[in-house]
């Protein structure tokens, strides 16, 4: 069964530095690390001591809050080091491997008999569980809860960022394996958002939506206004593409192996090494890009417009498929805001002919401007396809009007869905993290 | 380029952080990041930005004012010398006499407006401590243009800081204001003063003078004394047949093409009908203005103008309908008021009279667009962003109800020729009560869909 959805609002930026459809083998990462930071709201509670061993899979952490949630060592080996930050915040959980591949073995059924109680005692058993998303809020789903369906996308439409599709297209069985699995925890249905030439034309126990359109089509929350939006009290989980191939593995095999596929992108990288590498969760950064000079280039963990800062040394995102290097724009332009001039920085706004000049552009970091009141309307609508008022929706989360919030959609939003408006507005405006604070506001009012 | 930097380092050394002048330092930034697009890096949120930012699209908007300015500039100097020379048309005064003389009596304005507006607002910005917003650059030089070219400076001044004190600072500055500062100051002045902002001498240089009249179009419509041409059907009505004026205005033998051009009196940038368009044009294609407010300014105005024709048109048939009967002749409905009132009319055909005679009704409702600010107005005044609509449908609305009160005011009230004015600035106190209800929609659409999940849980 297969349904279309069309998007028409966004923009597609095209950027120089995509990788190259080539899967290859990253050399093993010396340390790896799990970084609670990574799964909003939550809290760890350690398991183990520092200098103890693991095996992979075995439960390092569990969240205090939801003791039933297990975060599981992506490698057999041994506990060195728990990174803190302030308050003595748990940052990251250092594991060095020791090169054996001693792991964990749940004893799984067979996956379709298998009832839905089962699926959720042996995810949550077997670490799996957080790779399951909750829309509202964009935090960990709660193990005590039970969705109304449970949303995959497929599709990618962010700029130079992995493609799910081609992740994926290597790892079907598993894929579909893990849809099985997820489609018992939830009463209603999966759905499942593809592109157009999709590596995925049928599956078992889903339903298959085609989605057309520029970035943020491949949003998973896009798909979900479009399909079965959430309303005031729903729940909805999301899951990653690869990572359901992940949980779909652990149901065939009954050990928790986190493949993570990285495809390295932006300019700031080697041509010849832009590529897709397999590696594990948790994975230092330098096994596939060595050593930057971070004055010069910036080390994203995910895509441009969503990823996350590293420096040397730092671990990827327990969730993201793209490593991106592009450079720092700290530099200066002479008359810089001359209007249509400057045509080489990508832009929406009409006062630039970057959009007539076509080809991809070059991207830095620049901020290209300061930070000013809110003046321009209607930019922040282009680029929004959801049916929510944007401009209105970030002045209440900054005003902290929980009612307002509520009436404006803020069940259906999740920073990612801001990423472009970052992008585009004028006044500079940190939508995103507006949005996150926001989200944070109606987790401690509301819950 | 490296040498112009490294100076503007070195004079920027005491207003770092920690340094002497820490306080001041939104003034040098203003001129600092005039000259360069700082180096600030993204922290967080996007990685990567557009390349637009607040000083791009203020500077866009003063560029889609130039062409109006320059026009505005000869033709101030043009309608002056002309009438001072004797000359037979604006056009046979030579170009670079009209336009010297015109920069001469406008520039004046424009330095007043950006030294006490920018003054305030600098001082503003250290006061609060944020950077200095570009908002002003086109204000002050909107301000300037929309004002008559022989108001004192000091009044001008004072409109400036009115409107930048009360109008903006006081509502928390640029963004948060309600009503659009450039109005606010005319509006401030018009009613403060208002022997130097309406009547019949003060819209040419000197116009109080013999030598010189003032007069525009909409002040002689509206004491139905216009004898310039007209177009259409209205050029048959009977507000248009009537007798000449015993002396002939210098508005005689205007028409439609002079309108549109803009070689008319009026406030000192706001007659040129084409030179708007052009800037028009470019608010559009840069997406910097919204069409929407601009196309619904214009089919507002077009509605009005033609509801007011298709009365007159009533009127001026009821008229003819009496002359043809022999109750009254043509001469008499002018010149004799006994003679009508002799007719005894009452009630509607009363009005049938008064609709009929009433050139500011009968003048041909696109002509209605081309005289007076209402382009102006729709075009610079209505689109700015902070005080207009926000959403899409709400600028619709916005845009065509200043249309629409804009003529209406203009016809109904003949004090106040210049409607558009009022209507902006009524409009912009509505427009966040559209936004609500546009808003409302879809916040009712959200509580019904929800509604209905709720319903849907229940009986399953």
């Amino acid at each position: 069964m297969s349904k279309d959805i069309r998007v028409r609002k966004g923009l597609d930026l095209k950027l120089k530095g995509e990788a190259e459809k080539q899967l290859v083998e990253a050399p093993a990462p010396k340390v790896f690390a799990i970084k609670p930071p990574d799964f909003h709201a939550m809290v760890p509670k350690m398991v183990l001591k520092e200098g103890a061993t693991v095996k992979a899979g075995e439960p390092i952490f569990y969240s205090k809050y939801d003791e039933k949630v297990k975060f599981v060592s992506p490698v057999s080996g041994t506990l060195t080091e728990i990174v803190r930050g302030a308050k003595r915040r748990i940052m990251e959980v250092r594991i060095t491997p020791n090169g054996t591949s001693d792991t964990l073995k749940h004893n799984v059924g067979t996956l379709n008999t298998m009832s839905g109680e089962d699926v959720r005692a042996l995810m949550l058993e077997g670490g799996c569980w957080p790779f399951l998303i909750q829309r509202p809020y964009s935090i960990m789903a709660n193990s005590e809860e039970t969705p109304k369906s449970i949303f995959v996308s497929v599709y990618t439409t962010a700029p130079l960022s992995g493609d799910a599709d081609f992740i994926v297209s290597n790892k079907m069985e598993a894929f579909q394996a893990g849809i099985t699995a997820l489609s018992k925890l939830t009463p209603g249905k999966v759905h499942v958002g593809v592109g157009k030439n999709s590596s995925i034309s049928s599956l078992n126990n889903a339903v298959i939506h085609k989605v057309k359109g520029p970035h943020p089509a491949g949003n998973v929350g896009v798909q979900i206004h479009k399909i079965d939006p959430v309303n005031m009290g729903e729940r909805v989980w999301t899951v990653n593409a690869e990572d359901v191939a992940t949980i779909g593995d652990f149901f065939l095999t009954g050990t928790f192996t986190p493949e993570r596929t990285i495809a390295l992108t932006g300019t700031d990288a080697d041509e010849s090494k832009r590529k897709y590498y397999k590696t594990t969760i948790g994975a230092q950064i330098n096994s596939i890009i060595g050593t930057v000079d971070t004055d010069k280039t910036r080390i994203i963990s995910g895509d441009v417009l969503t990823g996350d800062k590293l420096s040397n040394d730092q671990f990827i995102n327990y969730f993201y498929n793209t490593l991106t290097l592009i450079p720092e724009g700290n530099d200066y332009a002479l008359l810089g805001w001359l209007p249509f001039t400057r045509n080489n920085v990508p832009s929406n706004a009409g006062t630039s002919f970057a959009k007539l000049f076509g080809g991809k552009k070059k991207v830095d970091t620049n901020l290209n401007g300061e930070e000013r009141a809110l003046v321009v309307t209607g930019e922040m609508e282009e680029v929004m396809p959801m049916d929510v008022y944007p401009m209105q929706l970030i002045k209440a989360c900054m005003a902290g009007d929980i009612e307002k919030m509520e009436n404006l959609g803020i069940y259906e939003v999740a920073p990612e869905d801001f990423a472009l408006i970052d992008f585009t507005n004028t006044s500079k405006l940190e939508a995103q993290e507006i949005i996150r604070n926001g989200l944070d506001l109606m987790i401690t009012e509301v819950g | 380029m490296k040498w112009l930097r490294s100076k503007l380092d070195q004079a920027r050394k005491p207003f770092e952080p920690g340094a002497k002048f820490e306080k001041y330092a939104p003034a040098i930034n203003a001129f600092d990041t005039f000259l360069f697009t700082p180096n600030h890096v993204t922290k967080k949120g996007a990685h990567i930005r557009d390349v637009v930012d607040l000083k791009r699209t203020m500077i866009t908007v003063v560029l889609a004012l130039v062409p109006a300015l320059l026009f505005g500039m000869w033709n101030t100097g043009a309608q002056y010398l002309y009438q001072e020379m004797g000359l037979a048309s604006v056009l046979d005064v030579p170009f670079m006499d009209a336009f010297i003389e015109g920069a001469i009596l406008t520039l004046p304005l424009i330095i007043v407006s950006y030294v006490v507006g920018l003054t305030i607002e600098f001082i503003f910005a250290i006061y609060r401590g944020h950077e200095v917003n570009e908002g002003y650059l086109v204000t002050g030089l909107l301000i300037p243009m929309i004002f008559p070219v022989d108001i004192p400076l000091w009044m001008l001044a004072l409109s400036v800081a009115f409107a930048v004190l009360i109008g903006k600072e006081a509502f928390g500055g640029t963004g948060m204001n309600i009503l659009n500062p450039a109005l606010t100051a005319r509006a401030f002045a018009f009613f403060a003063y208002p022997l130097y902002m309406s009547g019949n001498a003060v819209w040419v240089h000197q116009g109080d003078t013999d030598a010189v009249s003032g007069e525009t179009i909409l002040g002689s419509l509206a004491s139905g004394q216009f004898d310039g041409t007209v177009d259409g059907g209205a050029a048959s009505s009977v507000a248009f047949s009537g007798p000449a004026p015993a002396e002939s205005s210098v508005l005689s033998g205007i028409d439609s093409m002079d309108m549109f051009m803009g070689y008319i009196p009026g406030s000192v940038a706001e007659t040129s009908a084409l030179m708007i368009l052009i800037g028009a044009v470019i608010l559009i294609a840069t997406k910097v203005g919204s069409w929407r407010i601009i196309l619904g300014g214009v089919l507002g105005g077009l509605a009005m103008g033609a509801i007011f024709n298709f009365f007159g048109n009533m009127g001026s048939e009821f008229i003819t309908g009496l002359v043809e009967s022999g109750k009254i002749t043509m001469d008499q409905v002018y010149n004799d008021a006994a003679a009508v009132q002799e007719l005894n009319l009452s009630g509607w055909d009363a009005t049938l009279m008064e609709l009929g005679t009433n050139q500011l009704i009968n003048f041909p409702f696109w002509q209605h667009l081309l005289v007076g600010s209402i382009l102006f107005g729709v075009v610079f005044m209505a689109t700015d962003p902070v005080s207009a609509a926000q959403t899409f449908k709400g600028k619709w609305i916005y845009g065509i109800l200043i249309g629409f009160f804009g003529i209406m005011i203009r016809i109904f009230n003949p004090a106040y020729p210049e409607g558009i004015m009022l209507a902006i600035l009524l409009m912009n106190v509505f427009a966040p009560t559209i936004d609500h209800y546009v808003i409302q929609a879809n916040v009712n659409k959200r509580k019904k869909r929800a509604k209905k999940a709720q319903v849907n849980l229940q009986t399953a």
